[in-house]
């Protein structure tokens, strides 16, 4: 076998243990999940009751609550593995460090796009948005939101993983290294809301999907480091 | 002494550019004194750019060459970095209010990014603190810079997008450098600020550095005498 066959293995042998590991004690996605319903809810209150005002600001509603339950849910993903030493183990596996990554991404990528999806639906419910005339650029635009925080997800949940204060830390770094994603996630998707009446949807994606390569990149150079002493 | 030298000069420079820009060169004929702002305001915004590159170059080298006086530079970058885009963003305010009308435009590119590079320098440093262990606190430093660095152009990029484009960089464009709208004074003072301000850069980047030298030597020098003292109760019993 080639070796990037090898890596991709790799990583998908570690996505499906910590995928096995979710659905056994779904500890990432129930509870962030909840997490992000509540926050809608109070977005609700905070803006309400004027449904034409909410119906407009859900983009952002939407992206805000995704991220915000991001950060919970590759937290809870990377606390899986301080368990037992788990950490040290995954470490001292004898293969490459961005195969390690990219199982680790793809994992937290999986529980984001059923974070994103699930919270486009609530979306669509409670601020009376029509998702469903629009489905595809949405579901294009959740798909690559999820890719980016879980790109960067796991490279900062690996970074404070180990502090004390990880879960003041882990928001501080990540949110302001997302704010692109957030600002890319929330226009596509009020331009795919309003039919893209200015063209500029495609730009949107674009600068999505070129957020993720970058941080995938910058991700998968690094984690070796952090495993071996960060 | 060398560097005593240049604190000096940074400091005699800084004093006559401020003379300058207050009191010789002319207010603008459009702004009044709010645009004197500008002179230490684009100073301080380019030392926040330069420190920022240094830090991220210095965990690069920190990655590569594990050694730890990289680190030190590194943490000199942010620090004087973050108080230099604290000064920019302060400077930036103070003359958007009247020019403006308001203390924060959400239409300016600039402003907002740079907001946001203070949040991802401060969060930086915090690391830093959380961190015991200085050749782990090296790394984890050095990647948070470097990924830091790299979000800095994807951000301002899409900040740019998402709102209409305001006031212009005004250096950057090689025309207006070769052909400046502003009388030539206005350019000379703006020049002559940024050499000012690059000094004390220069001056404060060498302090910190050696700072940061002699606070790692005396962690060194605690561990080991936590060792020695594990040691000789040992001994003793």
């Amino acid at each position: 076998m080639s070796a990037p066959i090898i890596e991709a293995r790799i990583a998908l042998a570690i996505a499906r243990k910590d995928a096995v590991a979710e659905l056994r004690g779904r500890h990432a996605t129930v509870s962030t999940l909840f997490f992000a319903a509540i926050v809608l809810l109070l977005f609700g209150f905070a803006l309400g009751p004027d449904s034409a005002r909410l119906a407009d600001a859900a983009p952002g509603l939407l992206w805000l609550a995704v991220v915000f339950a991001g950060v919970l849910a590759v937290n809870r993903l990377h606390l899986l593995e301080t368990d037992d030493g788990a950490l040290e183990q995954l470490a001292l596996y004898p293969v490459p460090r961005r195969a390690i990554y990219a199982g680790k991404a793809l994992g937290g990528v999986a529980v984001m796009l059923v974070l994103g999806l699930v919270v486009l639906g609530a979306v669509g419910v409670l601020f009376a948005v029509d998702i469903g005339s629009a489905w595809a650029p949405l579901l294009a635009t959740v798909v690559l939101g999820a890719i980016g925080i879980g790109a960067v997800g796991t490279f900062y949940a690996a970074v404070t993983v180990r502090l004390r204060a990880r879960e003041v830390m882990l928001p501080l770094l990540m949110l302001p290294v997302l704010a692109p994603l957030l600002l890319g996630a929330v226009k596509a998707t009020a331009a795919a809301l309003a039919g893209d009446p200015f063209g500029e949807l495609g730009a949107w994606l674009q600068l999505l999907a070129a957020f993720d390569v970058i941080m995938i990149v910058a991700g998968a150079a690094t984690y070796g480091y952090l495993l071996e002493d960060g | 002494m060398k560097t005593r030298v240049l604190g000096l000069v940074a400091f005699l420079t800084v004093a006559t550019t401020t003379v300058i820009g207050l009191l010789v060169v002319p207010a603008d004929l459009n702004q009044g004194d709010a645009q004197r702002i500008m002179y230490p305001h684009v100073a301080s915004a380019w030392l926040a750019y330069l420190s920022f590159g240094v830090t991220a170059v210095a965990g690069i080298g920190w990655l590569w060459k594990r050694d730890l006086r990289m680190d030190s530079v590194a943490l000199a970058g942010a620090e004087i970095g973050v108080m230099f885009t604290f000064f920019a963003i302060w400077g930036g305010m103070m003359w958007g209010r009247p020019i403006w009308g308001v203390f924060w435009q959400w239409e300016d590119p600039r402003l907002t990014t740079t907001a946001l590079l203070l949040a991802l320098y401060v969060g930086y440093l915090l690391l830093r603190r959380l961190t015991d262990d200085p050749e782990r606190r090296a790394t984890r430093a050095a990647i948070v810079g470097v990924v830091a660095a790299v979000d800095i152009p994807i951000v301002h990029f899409s900040v740019e997008w998402w709102r209409g484009l305001h006031q212009t960089a005004t250096i950057a464009s090689p025309d207006r450098v070769l052909d400046p709208a502003a009388p030539g004074i206005f350019v000379l003072t703006l020049l002559g600020t940024v050499g000012a301000f690059t000094l004390t850069w220069g001056y404060l980047m060498i302090r910190r550095y050696q700072l940061a030298q002699l606070s790692l030597a005396r962690e060194e020098t605690a561990r080991l005498d936590l060792l020695m003292s594990v040691r000789s109760a040992e001994v003793a019993r």
